[in-house]
C-alpha cells in the first residue's frame, strides 16, 4: 500500500505565501484570543479547589448548586463531567481548602442533606493557593519557551542556523495553534496541558529534522538545482513518511481522546491539534522562513552557500 | 556475519527474558517463597492519582517562627540587662525590630553586654542620642536568620513524620520542598481530613492563668487590660445541647508551655465525662508545674491549645507528679488524635496548606480501566495499520513494538518508577511513537527498491540513511522531555519518566532488534524478496 505515489511532486513552497498570511491570521487571532478573553485557567494555575462529583441516581446541576448552599453561590462553576450518564460532575471553587477550612467535610455535608448519605462520592478534590498557582504558570510558560529554544539551537548545531531558525518559527506556530484550539474549545489549561505542549514541541520538529536531513541529503546530490527545488522536491520525497508517522501517534491519540476519561481529554486533545499543526507548519511555515532568510536576507547563490556548512 | 547475528539474537534473548523477570513481581502476587530470596520484587507503582491518597504542600509560617524568637529575644534580653545592672533600659519588639532605649550613660555598659552575651543581633539602624536617651535599633543577623529559617522547617518535618508515623500511614513521603515549604504524600489514606487535621495544626500548648477579676464582656467590647487577653473556649459540649462560645480573660504571659511533656495517652470516657487525654510531664515540667499550682492555689488555670481554651479548671491544692489532663468532652477519635500531636510535639511555626491534591480509590481504578483500554485499542489500531500498509515489514515492526512495550514496563519496574494517569498516557502515546523509526526505514527501504537495488542491499542502505533522521528526531523528543521532568510535579513527572524511557526502547527494538531479523534472512540466503 502506498498513500503517496513515488514520482508526485506537488508545488509546495509555491503556495508558501498564501499559507504564511492565513497562519499569520490565525496566529494573530490566537494572540487577541490570548490577551481578550485569555485562557480558561485550570486550578494548576488560578488557584481554587475542584472536587469531582459521582452520584448514583441522575441529578441537575442546579440541584448540585442548591445543595451546596453559601459554596455554591457566586464564582462557583459546576459541569457535567465524563461520560453521558455517569452522572460526573466537576464543581471548582475560587477558594481554597485552606481558607475554607474542611471544604470537602462542608460539601459532604450539604450533599447529603439534599440527596440523602450514600448517593454520592467525592472522588477527588485539588486545592491549589494562589501563589503556588501563580509560580507554577510561569515555570509552565517558561519551560515551553525554553524547549522551544533549544530545539532551535538543536537543529542549527545539527543542521544550520536557517534550518534551526525555521523550526522555531514553525513551533511558535504550532504551540499558539494549539493554545488558541484549546481556548476555543474552552479546555482548562492545566499541568498537563503544559505536558501536552511541551510533548507537541518535541514532536513536531521531528519532521522538520526529517525534511532537513533530505534537504542536506539532496543538496549533495542536485547542486545546480535552487533551494526552492531543493525544499520542495525533499518536502515530497519525505511526505509519506511525515504523513504516517504523525498519523500513527493520531490513531493512538484517537483512542486516548475517545477513550482515555475525562481528565486525559485535553490532553489527546492538545496534543491531536499540536501533532497536526506539526505536519503543517514544517511544509508551510519552516520551509518558507528558510526561503526568505536566502533571499531577502543573505542574496547568495545558495548551493555555493550550505554545502560547506553542511556537518555530517 | 553468522556470528555476529547470533551474539546479537543470544543478547536480544537475554534481555527479553530479564525483561520478563523484571515484570513478574509487577503482575504476579503473592510472588512464592523461592522468588523472593534471589529474584528482583521491584515492581511498577501507582501513583496517588491511580490508587488513591493525598498529595500536600504545606509551607511554614517561617516569618512567625522569627517573630517568636525575636519576642523570646527581648524577654532574655531585658533579664540580662537588669541581672548586670543597665539601669533604666527598655526593650521593645516592633514586628522583627527590637528598640532599647537606654539612658546614655549606661550606652557602655549596654554594647557591652550586647557583645558578649547578643552578639547574634545587628544594628539595624544607626543608633540615635536625644536629651540624655540613646534610642538603639536591633535585628537579628542575616545568617540567624537564615538558620532559624532552616531549623523552623526541619524541625516541622520531624514533626509532622513522627505525627504521621503515629497516625499510621503505610509508606508516606515527607519531604522538604524548595526553602520553605514541605511535601507530604500519603497513598491510600481512607480519611483525608483527618490526616490535614493532624498534620497541620500548631500544638502549642500553654498554661495560662485566668484573671477572674477581670470583667470579660467589658473586655471583649473595649479591649483587655494590658498583660491579658480574651480567649474563647467550649461550653457545654457534653450535654448534648451544642456548642457555645465561652470568654476568658487570661494573663497573656504563659506560666508553661508544652515543651516539658513526655507523653500524652487517651483516657476512655467516664460516666459524666467524655474522652480525656493525660499528659506526663519530664522531671523538670513536674518541678515547674508543682510550683506553679502551689503558687495559685483556688485560681483557675486555663489550658489552651492553638489559642483555644480547653477547660480551665481551679487548682485545689499543690499537684506533684507531673500529670495533668485536658479534658474537652472529646470522643475517643479526638483525644487520640490530640494525644498524637501532643506526644509529637508542637510545629515551631504555624502551617498553611498551599497545595492538596485527594484521589478517591474508586476514580484511580476507572482511570486504569480507561487507560489500559485506551491503550489497547491505540496500540491495535497502529499494529493493524502496519499491516496494512507494510505487510510483513510492518508485522516485524509490530514485533518490535510488543517487545518495546515489554523493555518499557520491565525498566519502569526495575527503577521503582511510579505510574501516573499522565504516565499511561505516555505509554500509549509512545505507542504511537514507536513505529516512527521502522517507518522512515520502511520508507527509505521502499525508495531503495524503486531506484533499482536488490533486497540485500536496499535493506542495508534503508537502514544506513534512516538512521541519522531517527537517531535526530528521538534526541529532540528526549529532550523535551527532560525538560518536562525538570518542570513538572508527581503526575506530570510519571508522564516524562515514561517518555524518556520508551524513547530509549523504541530506538532499541525498531532499529537494532528489527536489524537482527534482516541479518538473518540475509545470512540464511533467503533474501530474494521483501514484503515491505
Amino acid at each position: 500500500m502506498e498513500l503517496i505515489k513515488p514520482g508526485v511532486t506537488i508545488p509546495f513552497t509555491r503556495y508558501r505565501y498564501i499559507a504564511v498570511a492565513i497562519s499569520s491570521v490565525v496566529n494573530l487571532f490566537v494572540l487577541i484570543l490570548l490577551f481578550t478573553r485569555g485562557p480558561l485557567l485550570g486550578v494548576d494555575f488560578a488557584g481554587g479547589t475542584v472536587a469531582q462529583l459521582k452520584f448514583s441516581k441522575p441529578v441537575t446541576i442546579g440541584e448540585i448548586r442548591n445543595a451546596l448552599g453559601e459554596l455554591g453561590a457566586g464564582d462557583t462553576v459546576i459541569q457535567d463531567f465524563g461520560q453521558q450518564g455517569s452522572n460526573e460532575f466537576l464543581v471548582r471553587l475560587q477558594k481554597t481548602s485552606a481558607q475554607l477550612g474542611e471544604l470537602s467535610e462542608q460539601i459532604k455535608e450539604g450533599l447529603t442533606k439534599q440527596f440523602g448519605s450514600g448517593t454520592f462520592e467525592v472522588r477527588r478534590i485539588e486545592s491549589v493557593g494562589p501563589k503556588v498557582g501563580s509560580e507554577l504558570r510561569q515555570k509552565g510558560a517558561w519551560s515551553v519557551i525554553a524547549a522551544t529554544i533549544m530545539m532551535g539551537i538543536y537543529i542549527w548545531l545539527r543542521f544550520d542556523l536557517r534550518f534551526g531558525l525555521g523550526a522555531v518559527v514553525a513551533l511558535i506556530h504550532d504551540v499558539l495553534v494549539t493554545i488558541g484550539a484549546l481556548i476555543v474549545a474552552n479546555y482548562e489549561f492545566d499541568l498537563t496541558i503544559i505536558a501536552a505542549l511541551l510533548t507537541v514541541v518535541g514532536f513536531s520538529v521531528n519532521d522538520t529534522v526529517i525534511i532537513c536531513d533530505r534537504v542536506r541529503e539532496n543538496m549533495r546530490k542536485i547542486k545546480r538545482e535552487s533551494l526552492e527545488t531543493i525544499i520542495n522536491t525533499s518536502i515530497n520525497e519525505t511526505l509519506s513518511r511525515t504523513i504516517i508517522t504523525t498519523g500513527t501517534a493520531i490513531l493512538v491519540l484517537l483512542a486516548l481522546f475517545v477513550l482515555g476519561g475525562g481528565v486525559i481529554r485535553p490532553f489527546a486533545f492538545a496534543l491531536l491539534v499540536g501533532f497536526f499543526s506539526g505536519v503543517y507548519s514544517t511544509i508551510f511555515i519552516a520551509s518558507p522562513v528558510v526561503l526568505f532568510w536566502e533571499k531577502r536576507l543573505i542574496r547568495k547563490s545558495p548551493s555555493t552557500l550550505k554545502v560547506s556548512s553542511v556537518k555530517k | 556475519m553468522r556470528q555476529s547475528v547470533l551474539t546479537r539474537a543470544i543478547i536480544f534473548g537475554i534481555a527479553i527474558v530479564a525483561a520478563i523477570i523484571y515484570l513478574v513481581p509487577t503482575f504476579v502476587s503473592p510472588l512464592p517463597a523461592w522468588w523472593t530470596s534471589f529474584l528482583p520484587t521491584d515492581r511498577i507503582n501507582l501513583g496517588l492519582d491511580l490508587q488513591g491518597g493525598s498529595h500536600l504542600v504545606l509551607g511554614v509560617k517561617v516569618d512567625k517562627a522569627i517573630e517568636n524568637n525575636i519576642e523570646r529575644v527581648r524577654t532574655d534580653l531585658s533579664n540580662v540587662l537588669r541581672e548586670k545592672g543597665v539601669s533604666g533600659a527598655s526593650v521593645d519588639r516592633e514586628g522583627t525590630l527590637l528598640h532599647i532605649a537606654v539612658p546614655s550613660a549606661n550606652t557602655e555598659r549596654l554594647r557591652g553586654v550586647l557583645k558578649s552575651d547578643f552578639a547574634y543581633l545587628v544594628e539595624a539602624k544607626s543608633p540615635q542620642t536625644t536629651g540624655g536617651k540613646s534610642d538603639y535599633f536591633l535585628t537579628l543577623s542575616k545568617e540567624e536568620i537564615r538558620s532559624l529559617r532552616d531549623y523552623a522547617v526541619d524541625q516541622s518535618l520531624e514533626t509532622i513524620r513522627n505525627r504521621i508515623d503515629q497516625f499510621g500511614v503505610s509508606e508516606p513521603i515527607i519531604q522538604r520542598e524548595g526553602q520553605e515549604n514541605i511535601l507530604i504524600q500519603l497513598p491510600g489514606i481512607q480519611d483525608p481530613e483527618r490526616a490535614k487535621d493532624i498534620i497541620g495544626k500548631t500544638a502549642l500548648l500553654e498554661f495560662k492563668l485566668v484573671d477572674d477579676t477581670a470583667n470579660v464582656e467589658e473586655a471583649i467590647k473595649t479591649g483587655p487590660p494590658p498583660g491579658r487577653q480574651v480567649l474563647y473556649g467550649h461550653a457545654g459540649r457534653g450535654d448534648g445541647i451544642g456548642t457555645e462560645k465561652q470568654a476568658y480573660v487570661v494573663e497573656s504571659r504563659p506560666l508553661m508551655t508544652g515543651e516539658y511533656i513526655q507523653d500524652a495517652r487517651v483516657r476512655p470516657a467516664q460516666q459524666l465525662q467524655g474522652a480525656s487525654v493525660e499528659l506526663i510531664l519530664n522531671g523538670a515540667g513536674a518541678r515547674l508545674f508543682e510550683q506553679i499550682t502551689a503558687a495559685n492555689v483556688k485560681r483557675r488555670l486555663a489550658i489552651v491549645l492553638d489559642n483555644r481554651v480547653y477547660s480551665a479548671p481551679v487548682i485545689q491544692e499543690r499537684i506533684g507528679g507531673g500529670r495533668a489532663s485536658i479534658t474537652g468532652n472529646f470522643d475517643l477519635k479526638e483525644a487520640r488524635d490530640l494525644s498524637i500531636v501532643l506526644r509529637a510535639g508542637a510545629l515551631p511555626a504555624p502551617v498553611e496548606i498551599l497545595e492538596e491534591r485527594t484521589v478517591g480509590p474508586s476514580l484511580g481504578n476507572d482511570s486504569i480501566r480507561e487507560g489500559v483500554i485506551s491503550f489497547v485499542v491505540g496500540s491495535s489500531l497502529v499494529i493493524i495499520f502496519m499491516i496494512l500498509y507494510y505487510r510483513g515489514a510492518g508485522a516485524i515492526a509490530d514485533l518490535a513494538l510488543v517487545f518495546h512495550i515489554l523493555f518499557l514496563l520491565a525498566i519502569l519496574a526495575a527503577l521503582k518508577a511510579v505510574l501516573t494517569l499522565p504516565g499511561i498516557a505516555g505509554i500509549v502515546l509512545i505507542a504511537g511513537m514507536a513505529v516512527d523509526a521502522n517507518v522512515l526505514i520502511n520508507e527509505r527501504i521502499r525508495e531503495e527498491l524503486r531506484a533499482g537495488r536488490a533486497p540485500r542491499s536496499a535493506i542495508e542502505a534503508g537502514f544506513q540513511h534512516a538512521m541519522p533522521a531517527i537517531i535526530d528526531t528521538n534526541v529532540t523528543t528526549f529532550l523535551s522531555g527532560v525538560i518536562l521532568f525538570q518542570f513538572g510535579t508527581g503526575p506530570i513527572k510519571g508522564f516524562a519518566v515514561t517518555l524518556c524511557i520508551g524513547i530509549l526502547t523504541t530506538v532499541v527494538t525498531a532499529v537494532y532488534m528489527t536489524r537482527i531479523y534482516y541479518d538473518y534472512r540475509a545470512m540464511t540466503g533467503k533474501l530474494k524478496r521483501i514484503s515491505i
